[in-house]
């Protein structure tokens, strides 16, 4: 991956900025971030509390604008992309999981995971049938009609990632997907993300600060204080930035 | 994305009868106090509405509404009589007597004195006797209701006596009546007996009925003889809104119910209003990871709305069923306060504007929320 063009990666930042506020209540939460993200890996942003990890996701998302520098997003300038088209551009193209899930409650585990379809304009039972071909990926094939209130944490967090992937983005982000799980149902929610979603024409990143699933990462990004520290080849060998 | 409103409207049984029954309770406050003003206003012309047979009402020039009787001598109603298009005119008494029971009791009522000859005015809806019975000696009819509070308790039964002005009266028959603002007894007898039943008094022609000949336009026929009478002449809708709208001028009526139906209206928008708003507060986690999935402002906008309207329009809906079901219930119980009374179309149509404001109101604090919602918040 010596080709640095926008274009061969998935996610590009140049000098990214990002302030929070204005004035005397100012808070610069990225201090100029350097990074690409290649597709066909899973990338792995760690760092402690506050150190701008999930400003960065939202920004290399299309959630937030940069203060300042550039991002390309799949190939296209991010800033070209404007109102009602950054939405489509997320519909059509990012996959989104939640630390809390953010499961709709009244809608079943295949509804729900069909939603992004139904956004997408798919009619609601073609939908629904290709939701639960997606849920029996994650292997939640026999919890399709069971209500988000009915199923485990881990298993609520199945869900979103089946709905994250129905619609097949080409980018999936992950604020702290494990987070909220314990060490058990956190593997198997790792193991499944590495296993579905690691495609060559893919890219995954996952915010995370649980150090028991850093060994799934093929990159691992470490970020403090706004600024990306070092980065980590899953080989073992580390790149050390200068700024 | 109906689908998706509807269900996230009603996901939660408990929260979304919440909202339909805040809506349904507005609803209520609003058409019920406006229907009993409506109701009420339509008492204060009571005999009116019960002497439909007259196309033209005449009256002292002065007078201003169905109870301030400015008595006519006697000849006007000849004057009446002559005039071109009218096919015939008779007399009408009206006047407030004190009705004494046989058991010693007294009761301010209404007296109409009718037609001697033609009965015109006499009531419409006979329940036991007939109107014909008035040509008996001393015969009088009363409406049902009056009897019930003159003889409380007491099965109805015709042959009754009744003293007015100390002269004896007979119950030859009951009727309905429309019943009036102030909900005395209205007693009928011919006219010629209602002198002697009323108070004396130098003129006693309340009233001069008219009906017009066939074809006569009723409006041209009224202007016709206030011009060679002198008099005040007015067709039966005219006279109807003359008296409602001298009501809704000279009494604090309006401005009460006026007071009653805006806080209904608040106290419906309040719960309503809340009770939506606080809806959309809770999914507002849901909203922002739709906004974050790709659904554009334009179409949660779209979803907000259609959440809106159907929770109107069902609140709504149940709201006059419950309002129209207590004025039935009321009805059917015979009880005189609320009878007569129902939900007419303008006060459906106009609780039906007040309630579809407070839809909006709501739902415009609720966009206001959703719209300017950070998507990125849903990472938080
Ligand atoms: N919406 C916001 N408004 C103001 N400050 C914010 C906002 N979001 C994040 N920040 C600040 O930016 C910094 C980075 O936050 P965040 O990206 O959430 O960190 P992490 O995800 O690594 O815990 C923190 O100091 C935080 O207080
Ligand atoms: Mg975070």
């Amino acid at each position: 991956m010596t080709d640095n063009s926008p274009q061969s990666h998935a996610v590009v930042c140049r000098g990214v900025v990002k302030d929070f506020g204005a004035g005397e209540t100012k808070v610069r939460a990225l201090h100029g971030i350097d990074l690409n993200v290649r597709y066909g890996e899973m990338t792995l942003l760690v760092g402690p509390s506050g150190c701008g990890k999930t400003t960065l996701i939202s920004v290399m998302a299309g959630l937030l604008d940069p203060t300042a520098g550039e991002v390309f997003l799949l190939g296209q300038d991010r800033r070209k992309l404007v109102g009602s088209q950054l939405v489509r551009f997320r519909a059509d193209n990012i996959g989104f999981v939640f630390q809390q899930y953010n499961l709709i409650p009244s809608l079943t585990a295949a509804e729900n995971a069909a939603v992004p379809l139904i956004i997408h304009g798919v009619k609601r039972s073609a939908a629904i049938d290709q939701a639960r071909l997606m849920m029996k990926e994650v292997g939640l094939g026999d919890k399709c009609q069971a209500m988000p209130s009915q199923l485990s944490g881990g298993q609520q967090q199945r869900v979103a990632i089946a709905r994250a992937l129905v619609n097949e983005p080409r980018l999936l982000v992950c604020d702290e997907p494990t987070a909220a799980l314990d060490a058990h149902s956190g593997r198997t929610v790792m193991e499944l993300i590495k296993r579905v979603t690691v495609k060559p024409d893919r890219a995954v990143i996952v915010v995370t600060h649980d150090n028991r699933v850093f060994d799934f990462g093929d990159r691992i990004v470490a970020m403090s204080d706004g600024l990306v520290e070092r980065v980590e080849e899953r080989s073992g060998q580390e790149t050390l930035l200068a700024h | 994305m109906n689908w998706l409103a509807w269900r996230m409207l009603t996901g939660d049984r408990t929260k979304y009868l919440g909202i339909v029954f805040g809506v349904a309770f507005g609803t209520v406050l609003i058409a019920q106090q406006m229907a009993i003003f409506v109701g009420l206003m339509r008492r204060t012309s009571s005999q009116i509405i019960d002497i439909s047979a007259a196309d033209v009402w005449v009256m002292d020039l002065k007078q201003q509404n169905l109870d301030d009787i400015r008595p006519m001598p006697d000849g006007r109603l000849y004057q009446v009589r002559g005039v071109q298009g009218v096919d015939w005119a008779v007399r009408l008494s009206k006047s407030m007597v004190r009705v004494r029971t046989p058991n010693g009791d007294f009761l301010q009522s209404l007296l109409i004195g009718v037609d001697d000859s033609s009965f015109a005015g006499a009531p419409i809806e006979m329940i036991k006797g007939s109107y014909l019975d008035l040509r008996r000696p001393d015969g009088v009819i009363i409406d049902e209701d009056g009897y019930k509070r003159l003889f409380p308790g007491e099965t109805i039964k015709l042959g009754q006596a009744l003293d007015m002005n100390d002269r004896r009266a007979i119950i030859v028959g009951t009727c309905k009546v429309t019943p009036p603002f102030q909900t005395f007894p209205v007693v009928y007898t011919r006219y010629s007996q209602a002198l002697q039943y009323a108070p004396p008094e130098r003129n006693s022609l309340s009233f001069i009925l008219v009906k017009a000949a066939p074809g006569q336009s009723h409006k041209a026929l009224a202007e016709r003889i206030a011009k060679q009478t002198g008099l005040k002449a007015l067709t039966w809708d005219d006279f109807f809104w003359m008296n409602v709208n001298w009501f809704i001028n000279n009494t604090g009526i309006p401005i009460n119910f006026g007071i009653t139906v805006t806080l209904g209206f608040i106290v419906g928008a309040a719960i309503a209003g809340q009770t939506f708003y606080l809806f959309t507060i809770e999914n507002l986690k849901q909203f922002g990871s739709l906004k974050a999935m790709g659904v554009t402002n334009i179409r949660l906008i779209g979803m907000i709305l259609f959440q809106a309207v159907v929770v109107g329009v069902m609140g709504y809906g149940i709201g006059l069923g419950m309002s129209a079901l207590f004025f039935e219930t009321m009805e059917r119980s015979g009880h005189p306060d609320m009878r007569g009374m129902w939900v007419p179309w303008q006060v459906a149509t106009l609780s039906a504007g007040a309630v579809a404001i407070i839809i909006v109101i709501a739902s415009l604090l609720s966009l206001r929320r959703v719209l300017v919602l950070e998507p990125a918040m849903v990472f938080k």
